[in-house]
């Protein structure tokens, strides 16, 4: 799919304010953001600016921090008890913490993709539609079918499963399971796209295939992706932040990551030496 | 064998024999066997237990259930055939008839304040007549194993007693007696308003219990702060009450149902009859003592019904934005479905079978019509069964025995029925 088609299909999308430069595009500013489980400090002091129309790739080892502060961007972490934060998250200017934030309206913009796919277990179709139902973006029945045939072209799957969306969900194959699910979220017209180590669950072509999405989604989309695989990183995404025991070590443009880390942790992570 | 494998230095102790019958060799195999064999004996002869308890529970309803009869008769059923028609051919004017003719006024005024002849059936009539001009007697019946192995001897005795007597292979499980009211006379009685008040009741039962029991488990598996002190305490004491003897709950079904509800639950409200005349004693009573009985262990059922919903479900749904309403009716309900359905027809199976606190709540035990409604007095399965084996008559004592295989039919219907609507429903996940 090109991208005059996808732009073609924007009709419903929020538009980007502003240009393509500059601190327009920072979709979502964290402010020296802390969080806790319990006395546990998860998250500490975080700091960075998160750019619209680009992937933003977290890496880093198991338990370094990267998936909570992903699930904080929308406020998953809400429904874990005893959980606490300090400082700000800000997303498209208006912070996503005050006491008269909306979680739902929050988690609809800020949509998300889990590690393991995990679709309803429904049909195909519903389960594209059930966004659009739900929140009450759809008007008529013709239109619940439209947006569903929106969100699965962007997917890929219309051309695979177009005339077979009674179907059951979890026939699929893992990865059409993931792409579904990236669907179901693109559905509700979200302006950002958090995915929590979307592939690790999937065979090497179906993350080429989700990793080919991500880049194309990237056209329209902010989207913040968790990752344990190094290359899939440096493969897909804009920037890179390198998460170590809770604190974001270094960000910056992947390449200089890769090439070039400024820090020593960074370096000696991603070439093996440590993790 | 490689050099790193002999050093002891680097695997930490000495070669050791492989084989049994090498030297050195230590057997310790044959004493972990022996002992797992001691093991899955004792397992064994458990399972036998139960299926041997199983087996005698069996055999003792049925071997009443079935058997010999022997019945003699004061007056030749022949002899009151008309115009040619033989007794068991007559219609139901004609025996009405007879029985006019034929009873002392006395008996008549008691079979009518019954029922009336008029609105009684023919084969009811046709037990009359039988009993009470035919004058049939019940002078000996027999237990099935008895019948069948004992037959000669039976026969011996019986021509010695009572050389008019004839003898039947009878099966007190029969149509008539699913289909017949109850009676004082063992030969024509039927669980006819028995089943009909158990079904009402157990009515009753889901109506209220099921709602309230899945409404309770989503608040506090859903809602409620499990860590919280007060969610505690309310978990622990639903646990609790599950195991509360059932005559506890009875006696809170009499004081609040029966007396304290009187005007609701004898339906006085709807018909306008007086406080003198209404009596809470009703099946909507009953259902409802029963719908407390039953509701701890339907919001435990429905509560791990719902726990066994995978967080994964509500994730999904949550991180498209919707509500925790939206999530819990369009996701997490339908997916405990079965679990609820199952957990809710094991309550109901428990709940057709108890019988003390009905006793409490006043099950009629002398019923002669059909229950109406939920304002009707009422008998049960089990109450009926209850009653009957504790009459001396041995014929009661096969007729409850009937009853008790009708009981068992019902129990298991029910439990396929849960199994049928638990694959019907079920999804994958």
């Amino acid at each position: 799919m090109s991208a005059a088609e996808l732009v073609g299909m924007s009709g419903s999308m929020p538009e980007s304010v502003g240009s393509s430069d500059g601190a327009a595009d920072d979709l979502i500013l964290v402010q020296d953001f802390s969080f806790y489980y319990g006395a546990f400090r998860a998250l500490e002091n975080l700091n960075l600016t998160v750019r619209d129309r680009e992937v933003t790739a977290l890496i880093g080892p198991s338990g370094c921090g990267k998936s909570t502060f992903l699930r904080a961007i929308n406020r998953m972490n809400d429904t874990i008890r005893g959980v606490r934060y300090e400082g700000d998250i800000r997303v498209a200017g208006q912070s996503i913490y005050q006491a008269d934030t909306d979680v739902a309206d929050l988690r609809q913009r800020v949509g998300m993709v889990f590690q393991r796919p995990n679709p309803f277990p429904q049909s195909i179709f519903d389960n594209v539609a059930y966004g659009p139902r739900v929140l009450g973006l759809a008007g008529d029945k013709a239109d619940v079918s439209e947006r569903t045939r929106l969100a699965l072209s962007q997917v890929g799957l219309w051309e695979e499963l177009g005339d077979r969306l009674d179907r059951p969900a979890l026939a699929l194959s893992p990865g059409q399971q993931q792409r579904l699910c990236i669907a179901r979220t693109l559905a509700t017209e979200p302006r950002i796209i958090l995915m929590d180590e979307p592939c690790s669950a999937l065979d090497p072509v179906a993350t080429l295939a989700i990793e080919g999405l991500m880049r194309r989604l990237a056209e329209r989309y902010c989207i913040v992706v968790v990752t344990h695989n190094m290359q899939q990183a440096a493969r897909v995404s804009d920037r890179t932040g390198f998460f170590w025991l809770g604190r974001l070590v270094e960000f910056g443009p992947t390449n200089d990551i890769f090439t070039l880390p400024q820090e020593k942790l960074t370096e000696d992570y991603i070439t093996g030496r440590r993790g | 064998m490689s050099a790193a494998q002999r050093d002891p230095s680097v695997t930490g102790r000495p070669e050791a024999p492989l084989l049994r019958g090498q030297e050195g060799y230590s057997d310790n195999v044959t004493g972990r066997k022996r002992q797992a064999r001691r093991w899955e004996l004792l397992f064994i002869v458990s399972t036998l237990v139960g299926i041997v308890a199983l087996g005698s529970l069996l055999y003792n309803v049925l071997d009443s259930a079935y058997g010999l009869v022997a019945i003699d008769v004061k007056v030749d059923p022949a002899s009151l055939a008309r115009g040619g028609v033989a007794l068991e051919a007559l219609p139901a004017s004609e025996l009405a008839t007879l029985l006019r003719e034929k009873l002392k006024k006395r008996d008549l005024k008691t079979i009518e304040k019954e029922q009336p002849l008029a609105a009684r059936s023919t084969e009811d009539l046709l037990g009359i007549v039988q009993t009470k001009v035919v004058g049939v007697d019940v002078v000996g019946t027999w237990v099935l194993s008895g019948s069948l192995l004992r037959r000669r001897a039976i026969e011996a005795e019986l021509a010695r007693t009572h050389p008019n007597a004839t003898l039947t292979f009878k099966s007190w499980l029969r149509p008539a007696f699913l289909s017949s009211q109850q009676s004082p006379d063992p030969m024509r009685s039927g669980v006819r308003s028995a089943i009909l008040g158990s079904l009402w009741t157990i009515l009753v039962t889901i109506v209220v219990a099921l709602p309230l029991g899945v409404a309770a488990a989503v608040y506090l598996e859903e809602y409620a702060a499990k860590d919280r002190r007060l969610t505690q305490v309310i978990q622990t004491n639903i646990n609790n009450l599950a195991g509360v003897p059932s005559i506890i709950y009875g006696m809170l079904g009499l004081t609040i149902f029966v007396r304290l509800l009187e005007p609701l639950t004898s339906g006085a409200w709807l018909t306008g009859a007086t406080s003198a005349t209404a009596n809470g004693r009703t099946i909507l009573s009953a259902g409802l003592t029963l719908a407390l009985l039953v509701l701890p262990l339907q919001i435990i059922n429905s509560q791990e019904a719902i726990r066994a919903v995978p967080g994964s479900l509500r994730q999904a749904s949550y991180g498209l934005g919707a509500t925790r309403w939206q999530t819990i009716w369009a996701h997490v309900l339908p997916s405990a479905l079965p679990g609820v359905l199952t957990g809710t027809i094991l309550s109901v199976s428990r709940a057709i079978g108890e019988t003390a606190p009905l006793v409490v709540v006043g099950a009629s035990t002398a019923i002669f019509q059909d229950p109406s409604g939920p304002f009707s007095k009422f008998t049960v399965l089990p109450i009926q069964i209850y009653q009957w084996t504790s009459r001396p008559q041995a014929e009661f004592r096969s007729i409850a025995a009937a009853a008790i295989l009708v009981l068992l039919a019902m129990l298991l219907s029910l439990n396929a029925a849960a199994v049928f609507l638990r694959n019907r429903t079920q999804v994958r996940h």
